[in-house]
């Protein structure tokens, strides 16, 4: 008998059961992976879009990442190179060949130096979009793929990501739904779903909290109003 | 691991002693203890989100089996690979063979307890590989050559002036007198440290909080990123996981999220929650080209059937350690192998056996601290009583603290009584460690009873003891 047998066999004689579950049972069972139901969400996400668009905010705040918020795409270079200004950062940037952020004018800026693709170690800042974001936590919900290197999350010391509010959910478990719908629509998982909240940190010598363990010191995101306030992603 | 747990006591009487230890041992109640009691209150459905977490965990335990196929069944549907393995060779081995078909020099680590329950860090070693732990709790400890004391914050028996000095010896490359007082500078050498690590990893091994049976993907949580940049950077990613760590959909793993991190650390949420699934797909400009599930039995399955199962309800928060009085007093070394605090005491015995870890389930006071905290509410007094009366009927010669047993029984029957030894037993602990550090009289006898003002003599029975106590507080009236 291999191994895997063996631990589904005591596995089974725990379970007061000989053999698997009975075909119906997995029918059912599987069934329930197959449409996947939310326990408890906590009340405080469930809330209207404005609210959650706040509570997203202060959230992503609270978790000690810094939020500008701007009302057009168009403002959103200007926004990136005054905060790079304003920490001393330089204004080199590798930035996601991610297409939702073409839309942005960054020829208008000609402060920005941008190159598009996978970070390199010297790499000091790294600007990306995000697949969602979660109001409940203040979380960006960032999926990897073709045009979203995962490094690009972890590796610079400074992360700035353009998120617009449409793409705001309440809870975690709203995000799983538009990642559902957007797997049926496009095929297959991605490979990571990473959910950031705030940057970087260790407690871990005598419980003192510092920030910028080995992910970004630093996390940046500009908010981009949405003008129709539906418009779902 | 070796186990070193038989020697309890001992071990227990060393740490009363050690005055560094019980310097970082006074941060717990202040840091931890507080940190979730204010999480708790801010989330008005905690207590229902316990309930769901017990009910989710205890559905997937009664079809553990399915949903380990149906787990396994999509990571290789998602170009990955489950490895079963009954004990801790049969894992070592598997990891092993993945690390030599690349030709792994460096092996880079997330946290992972299974790694410490494999012991895989030696034997890469032994192998002629250079293991290197990126959490920089873990990573002090390596450096320091000791196992973890805690499961969420493996260091924090170590002091900055301990880190400073591990840093030292091991980065000889560096200035031999820059200044490493401050925590910020001992954090910043480790990351570029680190960093060169990270960027020549063969191969990043992490643990894994959860598994997700609908998807096939591994989960991780971490503060630091070193998880991801562990999973990210190398050709291949090698995830170790226990059986019980499936559960059924990405919803149940939120639900979890939910009670883990503020149990943990009374966080919202942890900086980085990542779900993988496989290794990258082709067009990808970066990501692991393999991706493998270690998923270790060793006793697990056993425990099926049994009244043990309800502890592989266990998220590994660490809420039960930072609330016990016991672990407060003497840290997690003392109870000798991977797991301490009451969840190691439960879950020691059946992983390695009662005969090696039988002392385990006497380090309690049952002030029921533990199961008030415990984010998917096992019982765990009644889980070590349940040892306790195993080994007693037995007749094993661990036990030899059967007072005890009656102890428990009284207090039992009187709640108040329970609640005052509870509400003591943080400082008595600590005060009957400065004492004689006898610990067969701790913690039912000698005790609550030093602080007291109420002259026990040495060696008097616990019985005795009692009964002064009982008339004493009868006329104090409580
Ligand atoms: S037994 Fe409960 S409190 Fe202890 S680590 Fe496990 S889940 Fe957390």
């Amino acid at each position: 008998m291999d191994t895997r047998d063996r631990i589904l066999g005591h596995i089974r004689k725990g379970l007061g059961r000989s053999g698997p579950v009975s075909s119906d049972e997995a029918a059912a069972l599987r069934a329930g992976l197959a449409n996947p139901k939310p326990n408890l969400v906590p009340a405080r996400s469930q809330v209207d879009r404005f609210d959650q668009i706040e509570l997203f905010v202060a959230m992503a705040e609270e978790a000690a990442a810094t939020v500008d918020r701007v009302g057009r795409l168009e403002d959103v270079p200007k926004a990136v190179s005054s905060y790079l200004a304003s920490q001393n950062l330089p204004s080199d940037i590798v930035m996601a060949p991610d297409e939702s952020l073409d839309t942005i004018p960054w020829d208008d800026r000609g402060m920005l130096s941008i190159r598009r693709g996978v970070p390199e170690p010297s790499d000091e800042v790294g600007l990306s979009a995000t697949f969602s974001a979660i109001a409940e936590t203040g979380s960006l919900m960032v999926t990897s793929g073709p045009h979203h290197p995962s490094s690009l999350n972890l590796l610079p010391d400074t992360h700035v990501v353009v998120v617009r509010e449409d793409q705001i959910v309440g809870a975690q478990e709203d995000g799983w739904v538009r990642l559902r719908k957007s797997v049926e629509e496009n095929g297959g998982l991605p490979r990571t779903v990473l959910f950031i909240t705030g940057p970087s940190r260790s407690a871990d010598i005598e419980q003192t909290l510092l920030m910028g363990a080995h992910g970004p010191r630093r996390l940046h995101i500009v908010l981009v109003e949405s003008r129709d306030s539906d418009g779902g992603a | 691991m070796q186990s070193t747990s038989p020697r309890f006591r001992e071990n227990a009487g060393e740490a009363l002693r050690d005055a560094s230890l019980q310097r970082a041992l006074r941060n717990i109640p202040t840091g931890f203890i507080k940190k979730r009691q204010k999480a708790a209150d801010r989330m008005p459905e905690f207590e229902d989100l316990r309930d769901a977490a017990r009910d989710l965990k205890n559905r997937t335990l009664a079809n553990l089996d399915f949903y380990l196929e149906e787990f396994e069944s999509k990571v290789v549907a998602n170009g990955g690979t489950v490895h079963w393995c009954s004990n801790a060779e049969q894992a070592r081995e598997a990891i092993l063979c993945i690390c030599r078909l690349v030709g792994a020099e460096t092996v880079t680590k997330g946290k992972s307890m299974i790694g410490e329950e494999i012991g895989i860090n030696d034997f890469l070693e032994e192998n002629g590989m250079t293991p290197v732990e990126t959490d920089l709790g873990e990573y002090i400890i390596q450096l320091r050559k000791e196992p973890p004391s805690h499961i969420i914050a493996p260091a924090i028996h170590v002091n900055k002036e301990q880190v400073a000095e591990a840093f030292f010896e091991a980065h000889q490359d560096l200035d031999a007198d820059r200044n490493l007082d401050q925590p910020t500078a001992l954090l910043a050498e480790a990351r570029g440290k680190l960093r060169e690590r990270f960027l020549a990893a063969d191969v990043g091994i992490t643990g894994a909080n959860f598994l997700i049976a609908e998807t096939g993907s591994s989960v991780i949580v971490t503060n630091e990123g070193n998880g991801d940049l562990t999973q990210i950077l190398p050709r291949i990613h090698i995830a170790i996981a226990s059986i019980e760590k499936v559960v059924p959909t990405l919803d149940d793993a939120s639900t979890l999220l939910r009670v883990l991190t503020r149990s943990a650390t009374g966080q919202e949420a942890s900086v980085y929650t990542t779900f993988s699934t496989g290794p990258r797909r082709a067009e990808d400009p970066d990501g692991p080209e393999q991706f493998h599930v270690v998923l270790l039995d060793n006793g697990r399955s056993e425990m099926m059937g049994t009244e043990f199962q309800e502890m592989l309800r266990c998220i590994r928060c660490g809420a039960c350690l930072n609330h016990c009085p016991v672990y407060g007093a003497v840290g997690g070394h003392a109870y000798g192998w991977v797991y301490p605090g009451p969840m190691g005491a439960v879950l020691t015995p059946s992983l390695i056996g009662v005969d090696e870890a039988g002392h385990l389930p006497n380090a309690s006071t049952f002030c029921g601290r533990c199961e008030e905290v415990c984010p998917v509410r096992i019982p765990l007094p009644k889980l070590m009583r349940h040892w306790r009366e195993l080994e007693f009927r037995k007749g094993n010669p661990a036990i030899r603290f059967r007072y005890g047993l009656k102890a428990w029984a009284l207090l039992a029957r009187m709640p108040w009584l329970y609640r005052r030894i509870m509400g003591l037993a943080m400082h008595t602990l600590a005060g009957w460690a400065r004492g004689t550090g006898v610990l067969q009289k701790a913690p039912l006898a000698g005790g609550w009873t030093a602080h007291r003002d109420m002259p026990a003599p040495e060696g008097a029975t616990f019985q005795n003891q009692w009964r002064a106590h009982v008339a004493r507080n009868r006329d104090s009236g409580t």
